[in-house]
């Protein structure tokens, strides 16, 4: 068993926007590609530093199927993650769009994650592609600015 | 994880968005951001504080006057959004292994439990 070479998280950046995770893992493709697919799964794994859980875990892993992910912590707020499958090759490759709400919106991050056997093992590869730093940023403030007129809102209530 | 642990935190107060929201628009004194909260400015500064731990604004100095800005969001920074990403990916993937580990052990174990119905 090579635990050491599992270990290893390679990440590196193509351009301004692509970012490429490598891994590799002792299991088959069609297991590495179940636990990031079955919600009963993504539920045991996908949660962060340590501390978090995952009370909500929706994947529907289908063209067109949701993905719903919630996050909490004992003393901390919570955050959650909504997004869609647009392509699924079953132990072969996933295509999905995410974005996070924390609570203003990150732009869409658009994943594609590819598993291919290596030995008794599977390397897996994920090629997320997120849009442009200007992009980002405006969509930071229109973030910002819906949060305020949330807390508008709420102020007229309370002074009403 | 911890800055944006910060950030999440500093965000959770509807104050604080909103704070955040106004220098959306450019910076602003302490004194210009207390007027529409009808906030005292020591409850303000507490607020600020806050933000400023989370590296979320920042401070400039212009003579007597200290505004405060929005500092370069930490999601618009990529090494430090790469930092956090990878520290979160390899905690995820750590356990992922023991995840897998299990998934073998329970597929092999089915037909233990099968022989496990008979006799002991």
């Amino acid at each position: 068993m090579n635990t050491t070479a599992n270990k290893a998280l390679s990440l590196r950046t193509e351009g301004d926007t692509v970012i490429i995770v490598t891994r590799r893992f002792n299991a088959s493709p069609e297991a590495v590609y179940r636990a990031h697919t079955d919600p009963a799964i993504v539920q045991r794994w996908m949660l962060g530093p340590d501390g978090w859980t995952m009370p909500v875990c929706i994947s529907e892993p289908r063209v067109g199927g949701q993905i719903r992910y919630e996050w909490a912590h004992p003393s901390k707020p919570g955050f959650h993650l909504t997004g869609e499958y647009l392509e699924l090759e079953p132990s072969r490759r996933i295509v999905h769009v995410e974005r996070m709400f924390l609570p203003f919106q990150t732009p869409d991050n658009h994943c594609e994650t590819t598993f291919e056997r290596d030995g008794d093992g599977t390397v897996m590869t994920m090629r997320m592609t997120l849009p442009d730093a200007e992009t980002r940023k405006q969509m930071l403030a229109s973030g910002m600015e819906k949060g305020m007129e949330t807390s508008y809102a709420r102020l007229e209530s309370q002074l009403a | 994880m911890e800055l944006l642990d910060f950030s999440f935190a500093a965000l959770a107060d509807p104050t604080r968005r909103a704070i955040l929201a106004r220098l959306v628009l450019g910076e602003a004194t302490v004194l210009e951001l207390a007027k529409p909260f009808q906030m005292s400015q020591p409850a303000i500064s507490r607020h600020l504080k806050v933000l400023e731990t989370a590296g979320l604004i920042e401070q400039r100095v212009d003579g007597t006057r200290r505004p405060r800005r929005l500092a370069k969001p930490a999601l618009d920074n990529i090494d430090q959004y790469l930092n956090t990403l990878r520290r979160a990916l390899a905690a995820n993937y750590d356990r992922l292994d023991q995840v897998l580990a299990d998934m073998n052990q329970e597929a092999n174990s089915i037909p233990t439990q099968e022989n496990q119905g008979g006799p002991k």
